[in-house]
């Protein structure tokens, strides 16, 4: 038996797994300032104490990282950052306490500059000084070679209460991002152990003995034990759980559009053969690019309770959210007003819906019906016409090798999955108008069951994601792991095939002991080339780079 | 260093990592490799007015439009060629149609060694991707006047070759003296056709030119050309051998250099042309080039041996550069006086070449004949006979072609016959109509 549970924003949802099906399910209100009061009271509402010992995991989606990003209630970070030459350090500037040091490693890995070892003292003496306890250290390139990060560390040694490598956070080449995640670990590393404390506790208390995992923004479940250190990986885990819940629930192995559409926004989702798109290099929370490994999704503001106006004779939805609809007792009219008006849903009270249509309709000369058609229709057409561009954008990638560009596999959806309150009366609508106005056809409208707890049977079923990144220089001799910062010798004729093993290998072992549930983990290569290095027109050795990961998806299904 | 306007660019990124000449040929796979890993750690396609774009695919009508193939356009490319060239007509679209202001075209294989008629690769080029390009922006988006600015390091002697007879295309290259380093061509006298002079410059640079004196040519020469022929559309040809760790040259640019070149020169489009040093130079000069032309700050990007003082070029050369721009001045001050002296009263002018395809080792000796026109560039004719067995005539009408140039070509073409010639072609760049038989 298996927990998921989802601490949103408004609600706590629980789930309680057995082979396969839901056995029990539960909303509860969230309380933003006792999340484990919320935690409690949904756990009690599905596991009494003859449940828990035959729990074997449970798994936590929660919005308490993002939530304290949002709210900007993080601690104060020092950044000691290596830029080296390159982009200007006043390009890299949203950072209240961040300081440029020298040294510098190149694309190869070479140290170019040493480290000034007295200057970066200073900086560390001058943070502590200001009561800055949390450090962040990044250098340019140093998932090429970390060693200026390692020295830095040192220089830090115990005299900070916590410490984050940029290297450490992905393997990914982005300096300016590997700098906001590490600053983003480091800002909410002292909330989240807390959190991950209490957390424990609460397991101890009822008396479970079994795997605690939170779900990352990829949709991969971590180790609570693991979490800890990387507090980032759980931002913006929210999506996540919709888009795995959709995932777990449909079963689907073709090419899909996910729509989550909620009161204030739609969440837009892409499946490729069933596994949901990942962003290229990461997440962006609140305006900072990031290399936090996470689903790709598009939110747009366009939701059920979206304010409905006229803006020059056009109907205008959106983006912004006054309420709950007229009919609810809102001040404004809404989409969920003019489908009460159609009959397409039978809530609150109608009269109070006509009434909330009745200055738009005179505006536009047209009666109650053909005005709240209008509205609904848009509404529908502005979440298919995101939906196309989203789509559209993702078959444009760039992509750098001529067999990619000849061969280039487009998505083509097959399914369009709708959740959230007006899915129902909504996702005939937009299958209908991504194949009349944006030629998206066979797209076919499935509503997922259990949707209303899509997100708690997500996380319930998220399986353990990782991924690892190898640099293979033979002219160097020397292999580098970026996740680690790991080095060992190769020998000369090592070969792409070799790299391949190895990244495979030391994935596999990353993950080994951190999921019960998969035996074996579906490992894919997701990069792998090679190069020459040439110098005075020979060969002198190849330059060879993989990347591998653990597929995002669900240990089994669940209907 | 203040930051000046934001701009936004296009880029269009394509390093053909599964393409090369030869293993270990300098046009090789890995060539984009380390600009790649720099663009990409800088955080470059992050920035919001930078936007990256996947290039299309050039076909055969595209070349057709620029070249004279033999035996046919696409049996001279590969699918490389293609991406290349799809990628600069590309970048052409996104800053014609107003998408962005201005774009980059980060593309391989190069392309300005291709000259008008194509029976092989010469200086590992195969088409001439910038002339693609522009015969591809005036068919679709009207008769433009165009300037090429060529800051490659070795002579654009395919670009000069294909617009030697148009006074709407300005070709501007700055490159090692010839002298010096192939092609062997591009001196001062070089100056265009009998109907177009005045629109091929041709500025050769001694050995050890460094910053400065590309900077000087800018100023005191490429810019004051530019403001009296008033180009609609500026395109710098922007190879990046000029280095001073480029294997194949003797220069000593730098990537400060490069940067400040391109934010003075503002050109509408950069297309990528030469540069072998990939790791020392490519990434360096790349980040530069890509922050100048967004308008950004690109004062800290340098390379990490960058040392200004063992760059400083030489007081001999800074008077040679001197003397150089000087004489060319003097030649473009008097450009529309030349015609008469030239020309006297000859219907039509022949230029005798011997063309070398260093790359795929194949002779061609061709006589190109203009008809001396004061109305348009003049009707071309070409008689060409390559080593591969190949014997062509081909029939060109220019952009803005007269009405005379037009039916004295058109009754060319229709009295050519098969003979002594293998293959015949009919190219009318007005009309944008490809013939051949």
């Amino acid at each position: 038996m298996i927990i998921g549970i989802d601490v949103g924003g408004t609600h706590t949802d629980a789930v309680l797994i057995d082979k396969g099906k839901v056995i029990k399910k539960t909303k509860v209100p969230t309380n933003h300032d006792r999340l484990l009061s919320s935690l409690l009271d949904a756990t009690n509402e599905i596991a009494d104490k003859t449940i828990i010992p035959r729990l074997e995991r449970i798994v936590l989606s929660t919005t308490i990282s993002t939530n304290a990003i949002v709210q900007n209630k993080i601690d104060r970070v020092g950044l000691l950052v290596a830029s080296g030459p390159g982009l200007s350090p006043e390009s890299i500037n949203a950072y209240p306490d961040i300081r440029f040091l020298a040294g510098s490693i190149n694309h190869r890995g070479r140290e170019m500059e040493p480290l000034n070892h007295a200057e970066a003292d200073r900086v560390v003496a001058d943070f502590l000084s200001k009561g800055i306890k949390n450090i962040g250290i990044v250098g340019k390139f140093s998932t090429r070679n970390p060693q200026h990060e390692f020295e830095l560390r040192k220089i830090v040694g115990d005299k900070a209460c916590h410490v984050t490598l940029g290297h450490r956070m992905s393997g990914h080449l982005n300096f300016p991002r590997r700098i906001a995640t590490t600053f983003l670990n480091e800002a909410i590393c002292n909330l989240y152990q807390r959190f991950a404390g209490s957390v424990a506790d609460f397991a101890l208390k009822q008396g479970m003995n079994i795997p605690i995992y939170i779900l990352k923004a990829d949709g991969g479940a971590m180790e609570l034990a693991r979490s800890i250190e990387f507090p980032a990986q759980t931002i913006l885990s929210g999506p996540a759980a919709s888009v795995m819940g959709i995932m777990a629930t449909t079963n689907s192995r073709v090419d899909a559009i996910a729509l989550d559409i909620g009161g204030t926004t739609t969440d837009i989702s892409i499946f490729a053969d069933g596994v949901p798109l990942l962003e290229p290099f990461g997440v962006t929370i609140e305006g900072r690019k990031t290399l936090i490994r996470g689903l790709r999704t598009r939110s747009i503001g366009i939701g059920g309770d979206s304010v409905v106006a006229l803006n020059e004779g056009n109907i205008q939805i959106g983006p912004n959210r006054e309420g709950p609809a007229a009919a609810l007792g809102g001040q404004f009219p809404t989409p969920t007003d003019a489908m009460i008006v159609l009959g397409l849903t039978r809530i609150g009270d109608p009269q109070k819906a006509i009434h909330s249509l009745m200055p738009i309709a005179e505006s536009l000369h047209c009666d109650m019906q053909e005005t709240a058609r209008m509205i609904f229709t848009e509404t529908c057409r502005r979440i298919a016409s995101a939906a196309f561009q989203f789509l559209n954008e993702i078959n444009n990638k760039p992509v750098y090798t001529i067999q990619a560009l000849l061969t280039d596999r487009k998505i083509a959806p097959h399914s369009l999955y709708v959740v959230g309150g007006p899915a129902e009366q909504m996702a005939p609508e937009i299958e209908r108008l991504l194949e009349t106005e944006f030629d998206v056809c066979d797209c076919k409208t499935h509503i997922p069951v259990n949707y209303e707890i899509a997100n708690a049977i997500g996380a319930a079923l998220a399986r353990t994601t990782a991924e690892l990144t190898i640099l293979a220089d033979t002219e160097r001799g020397i292999l580098t792991i970026a996740e680690d910062g790991s080095q060992v010798s190769i020998p000369a004729n090592f070969t792409l095939a070799d790299t391949i093993q190895v990244c495979c290998e030391r994935l596999r072992e990353k993950i080994r002991h951190t999921d019960d549930f998969v035996r074996e983990p579906e490992i894919e290569v997701i990069e792998s080339q090679e190069f020459n290095i040439v110098d005075d027109f020979c060969t002198a050795g190849k330059n060879i780079r993989v990347k591998t990961q653990v597929k995002p998806g669900s240990i089994g299904e669940c209907k | 260093m203040a930051t000046k306007k934001l701009k936004k660019t296009g880029l269009i990124f394509f390093p053909a990592f599964d393409w090369a000449i030869s293993p270990t040929h300098p046009e090789r796979e890995e060539r984009l490799l380390y600009t790649q890993d720099q663009v990409f750690e800088e955080g470059l396609l992050d920035f919001d007015n930078i936007y990256e774009y996947k290039p299309q695919i050039a076909t055969a009508e595209d070349i057709n439009r620029a070249h004279i193939c033999v035996p046919d356009a696409l049996s001279v490319v590969t699918e490389s060629h293609l991406i290349s060239a799809g990628g600069a007509i590309t970048a052409a679209q996104k800053v014609l149609t107003g998408e962005v202001d201005n774009a980059f075209a980060l593309v391989r294989p190069p392309g300005h060694h291709a000259m008008l008629v194509v029976h092989g690769a010469r200086g590992f080029c195969n088409v001439n991707i910038e002339a693609i390009m522009i015969e591809y922006i005036r068919s679709h988006y009207g008769h433009k006047r165009i300037a090429v600015v060529d800051t490659d390091c070795h002579h654009g002697d395919g670009t000069q070759d294909i617009y030697w007879n148009d006074p709407d295309t300005l070709c501007i290259s700055l490159h090692q003296d010839g002298r010096t380093l192939y092609p062997g061509t591009g001196f001062i006298n070089d100056f265009g056709g009998p109907n177009a002079l005045g629109t091929t410059i041709n500025v050769p640079l001694p050995p050890e030119t460094s910053d400065e004196g590309y900077l000087t040519v800018i100023d005191r020469l490429v810019l004051p050309i530019l403001d009296e022929f008033k180009p609609d559309i500026v395109i710098n040809s922007a190879g990046q051998d000029n280095h001073y760790s480029d294997p194949l040259t003797n220069m000593r640019v730098s990537a400060q250099g490069y940067a400040t070149l391109n934010a003075r020169l503002a050109p509408d489009i950069a297309v990528l042309e030469g540069g072998y040093s990939i790791e020392r130079a490519l990434p360096y000069t790349n980040a530069g080039i890509i922050l100048a032309m967004a308008g950004l700050d690109y004062s800290h990007v340098r390379e990490p041996d960058y040392n200004p003082d063992l760059l400083r070029q030489d007081a001999s050369v800074t008077r040679t550069i001197a003397e150089e721009i000087d004489q060319v001045l003097r030649l473009w001050d008097c450009r529309r006086n030349m015609k008469k002296k030239l020309v006297g009263d000859a219907r039509c002018m022949r230029r005798n070449k011997n063309i070398y395809y260093d790359t795929d080792g194949i002779r061609e000796q061709q006589t190109e004949t203009v008809r001396i026109c004061d109305d348009c560039g003049g009707l071309v004719t070409i008689e060409s006979f390559a080593s591969t067995g190949n014997n062509i005539f081909a029939v060109i009408l220019p952009s803005r072609c007269c009405p005379e140039c037009r039916a004295e070509g058109e009754e060319s073409y229709g009295r050519s016959k098969r003979g002594k010639y293998n293959h015949i072609y009919f190219q009318d760049r007005t009309a944008g109509i490809f013939l051949s038989k």
